[in-house]
């Protein structure tokens, strides 16, 4: 492959946005001043912001300009392990879009906004079948925010039992908010590594689990996109010392429809609406992570708590156990509209079939891929494997290396370098959302940068060459900060 | 299901490649007992069009102009957003894409938060702001986190006249980890009562936003002063970011760490969700940040590019020592934020300022005129506190009836100020509304 596909062709330059327009410019227009002055002690004013003035042209070519040099699911193949960068429907845009949603304050009164609370209340209820637990709360803004709000709910639990704890147990294959979630309450993680099988054993956390342990946080399916088949056992012995089992949700489109989260004794889930409900992640948020509870801790979920009474919807502020309010207002309600018209889209069968297309293309490309890659727990996987850069390594080729070559044939590399427990770890998450022939092709491209790899490995640790930057200098940027023009 | 693409032959071939016979074996590492016994039980599956028409119901039964007048702020406020914005963030290379790890194909979004960045210190006056926070209560929560961090005293006193949902928001972040919040009370002209800190020991930060909840602007020089005394850094907050473009910025008035809202930079409103959390400081405090930030750096061939940057303070190093959890936060968010301030520009941002504050005065003089008592003095930019009396209630929801809402009750959170409320006016609301309302609540 000596001239990658859909990778050639015109790239623009564009100056920072400062370095375009004229004072005195106008961008957007203003409502006729029909009111008269009334001017502010000038003691209280300040010079006004030095922002650019721009016309709206000089707006609008800027910014397209920028959007050609970005990679999204809309251009191609994105296979951003633990991510699940699946197809976002373009109707989600549309009905978030809506006026009666779009421009809601979120401090009217319920009567006038009962759509709106209908929305949430209904998304719990789906969320709850979906995952198999009792009670929801939509507040959490993001998956780490949702870990958070567990974790607080978590902590209220024990303080309402009357003895706080000071541990929690944490995988070592974990996501590094789940350490990070957890500090915030006080707790200290307690790392336990992974047996053999790249799965959680028993004995391990029997060995850690006692009366000053929390509980544990576990992502299930892990993220080496195994199922922790000994969960269930793992949660008894949690749950005989007291402890809550905690849910990483970030993986649950490997089995929607397939586990129920409370039968495996989960007390507490997270879910990812970013990744698993098909809204978009917008280069870096906003996302949602609601949490699901188990009915005996419904009474500390965050507040306000949306209530339906005959046909009618209200919030509700007072819950004296709640660990209180996440957020601002309700959560990112706007993400919400999306997920809901995403679940009410696919209904039952479509998220279980979703779930089913993901796990087959993501073991269909492990099949394909482990000749020439090293697969780091050659077993079935669920809907994404991980890979290393162990076969690669006499070449001096490392899985940035491949990355980056990735990015000349085309494609969004995977994740790299996580989880941490695999050295050089590339992680694939396909989605169900892909073809055959699109994995086909990236099959194709990996296939040809392990032969590069051999025969000619400077051009992998070149690359990427045909992206509008190459290889960035990030020790500088570190070293000596340049966060503002 | 149009998402997805597998045909029947398909999935045949590539079970065949597995060595699977059926979907359903896909899954034999799964335990019998985790599975489920059943089907899920959800409302069936709807068509694109039947979609749009349960969508269309929904959102029909909230109150929004032009049909409803509804003259609230308190954090979440009604401006006119260009169809540039909307556009431009619309477009799905933005839009579809996830955090830039990958610097080399993800520049469009990294020379976006950049330049967001830049123009968020040129709002908040600050050397530094990160990419940003999830909302203006979890920036602030932050913020406060990031005072007992750096002074390594572990209280804060927070003004009363903080947003009552930020107060709550700090609370939920501080208390479990055994931080401890003092208020501090408010005097009778709408300002907060600095008298208390002097006698505050180990205070980390002093909190206070402007314009407070009463809409009143707030001395944060003498706030600044107040807590340099006690050894504790001002955190000054915001929920209306669009002030900024009349006020004096709050770093220039001494604040050591600003944080706060930016819905009003071209967010809709949406039902009080996603917002944009803005955080900024001072250049020396920078590694103590949450979140993430974008710097300006360059490829091996010399030319300027952009990369997530300080990374090592942040969750995926540092885990436990993090100084953060945030993860995702709300970039696209911080996208519209920049569209919406270039397009706007300097001087377009200064004149809706005014027209604002010119607005709200003008609205707070004619009730004023009509009669009602206007409790605060200080001077106010698009929100104020007016006191209908204790038997309002029943005018307020015969009102709400007819699609109009006269502010926010404040009695609530604040026992004190029963029959008052918190009215707020931007330049959506023409002279004709502000005085209809006025005639209305005078009747
Ligand atoms: C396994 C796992 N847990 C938690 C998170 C955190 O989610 P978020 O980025 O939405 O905060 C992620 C995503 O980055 C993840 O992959």
């Amino acid at each position: 492959m000596n001239a990658p596909l859909g990778t050639t062709g015109l790239i623009l330059d564009e100056p920072l946005l400062w370095e375009r327009g004229r004072p005195g410019r106008r961008g957007a227009c203003l409502p006729p001043a029909d009111v008269p002055p009334s001017p502010l002690d000038p003691e209280l004013c300040g010079d006004g912001p030095d922002f650019p003035d721009l016309s709206e042209v000089d707006l609008v070519r800027h910014f397209t300009r920028l959007s050609t040099w970005n990679y999204g699911v809309d251009t191609g193949f994105y296979p951003l392990g633990s991510c699940t960068m699946k197809y976002n429907p373009k109707t989600h845009e549309r009905q978030a879009a809506l006026k009666g949603f779009a421009a809601a304050h979120p401090l009217l009164p319920a009567s006038l906004c009962q759509g709106a609370l209908q929305l949430i209340w209904e998304l719990e209820r789906d969320l709850a079948a979906i995952t198999g637990m009792d009670a929801v709360s939509l507040q959490p803004a993001a998956g780490a925010h949702g870990e958070l709000a567990g974790m607080l709910v978590i902590h209220a639990h024990h303080q309402h039992q009357g003895h706080q704890r000071a541990k929690i147990i944490i995988p070592d294959t974990a996501h590094g908010t789940n350490p990070a979630s957890a500090a915030l309450c006080g707790y200290r993680p307690v790392a336990v590594a992974s047996g053999p099988e790249g799965v959680l054993e028993p004995a391990a956390i029997e060995a850690v689990m006692d009366e000053e342990t929390a509980g544990i946080m576990v992502t299930n399916p892990n993220t080496l996109g195994l199922f922790e088949t000994h969960i269930r056992e793992i949660a008894a012995i949690v749950h005989a010392k007291g402890g809550l089992v905690y849910a990483d949700g970030a993986n649950l489109n490997a089995v929607m429809g397939i586990v129920d989260m409370a039968a495996i004794g989960v007390d507490v889930i997270h879910l990812n609406l970013h990744k698993t409900f098909a809204t978009p992640h917008g280069g870096g948020g906003p996302g949602s992570g609601p949490i699901c509870v188990r009915r005996q801790l419904e009474p500390y979920l965050p507040v306000p708590r949306v209530v339906k009474d005959g046909d009618q919807y209200h919030l509700e502020t007072d819950r004296p156990l709640s660990i209180g309010r996440m957020g601002s207002f309700h959560g990112h309600f706007g993400v919400m509209v999306k997920a809901y018209s995403y679940i009410r889209s696919m209904g039952a069968d479509g998220l279980r079939r979703a779930s089913e297309l993901a796990v087959l293309n993501a073991n269909y490309l492990k099949e394909k891929l482990k000749q020439d890659f090293h697969l780091a727990y050659d077993r079935p996987c669920m809907h994404e494997c991980v890979f290393s850069d162990r076969r690669q390594a006499p070449f001096k080729v490392t899985t940035l290396d491949m990355a980056k070559r990735l990015m000349d044939y085309g494609f969004h590399p995977p994740t790299i370098y996580f989880p941490l427990v695999v050295h050089g770890a590339i992680m694939i998450e396909p989605t169900e959302t892909e073809s055959k022939e699109d994995l086909d092709r990236f099959v194709t491209a990996m296939r040809a940068i392990a032969e590069e790899a051999r025969t000619e490995p400077e051009t992998v640790k070149s690359a990427p060459r045909y992206t509008k930057v190459r290889r960035l200098d990030e020790v500088t940027a570190a070293r000596k900060p340049c966060l503002v023009g | 299901m149009r998402y997805l693409p597998h045909t029947p032959e398909e999935i045949q071939e590539m079970l065949a490649v597995v060595g699977a016979e059926s979907l359903d074996q896909l899954f034999f590492p799964i335990p019998p007992a985790c599975r489920r016994q059943s089907a899920l039980e959800l409302p069936a599956p709807l068509s694109e069009w039947a979609l749009d028409a349960r969508m269309d119901a929904l959102a029909a039964r909230t109150a929004v102009a032009p049909q409803a007048k509804v003259f609230l702020g308190a954090g979440s406020y009604d401006h006119f957003i260009p169809a540039a914005v909307d556009a431009l963030a619309g477009r799905s290379e933005f839009l579809t894409a996830y955090t830039p790890y990958q610097p080399e194909i993800s520049q469009g979004t990294l020379q976006a938060i950049y330049e967001y960045q830049t123009l968020a210190c040129r709002l908040m006056g600050t050397e530094v702001a990160t990419a940003s926070h999830y909302d203006g209560a979890t920036a602030l929560a932050e913020a406060l986190l990031m005072a007992i961090r750096k002074t390594g005293h572990r209280r804060v006193a927070v003004s009363r006249l903080v947003h009552p949902h930020y107060r709550q928001v700090a609370a939920t972040y501080l208390h479990p980890a055994g931080y401890e919040i003092v208020e501090l009370p408010y005097r009778p002209d709408g300002t907060t009562d600095l008298s208390t800190v002097e006698a505050e020991p180990d205070l980390a930060a002093v909190a206070i936003q402007s314009p407070n909840f009463f809409g009143c602007i707030e001395d944060l020089a003498a706030g600044a002063a107040a807590a340099k005394g006690v050894g504790a850094l001002l955190v000054a907050g915001f929920t209306e970011a669009l002030a900024y473009g009349l006020l004096k910025s709050p770093a220039s008035q001494g604040a050591e760490i600003v944080a706060g809202e930016g819905q009003s930079l071209g967010l809709p409103r949406s039902f009080g969700g996603p917002g944009l959390g803005m955080l900024g400081t001072r250049q020396a405090h920078v590694r103590s940040l949450p979140g993430r930030l974008v710097g300006k750096t360059v490829d091996q061939e010399g030319r300027q590019g952009f990369v997530l940057t300080l990374a090592t303070r942040e969750q995926h190093i540092r885990r436990e020592r993090a100084t953060s959890n945030i993860c995702t936060n709300n970039s696209h968010c911080a996208l519209r934020a920049v569209m919406y301030m270039a397009a706007l520009g300097g001087t377009g941002f200064r004149e809706l300022a005014v027209l604002n504050h010119d607005k709200a005065a003008y609205l707070k003089q004619a009730l004023a005129a009509a009669g009602h008592r206007v409790p605060f003095t200080r001077p106010i930019f698009n929100e104020f506190v007016v006191d209908f009396g204790t038997g309002f209630e029943a005018v307020h929801r015969r009102l709400q009836d007819a699609g109009i809402v006269a502010g926010l009750p404040l009695e609530a959170d604040y026992p004190e100020l029963a029959g008052c409320y918190l009215l707020c006016a931007t330049e959506t609301a023409s002279r004709q509304d502000l005085d209809l309302l006025v005639k209305e609540v005078s009747r």
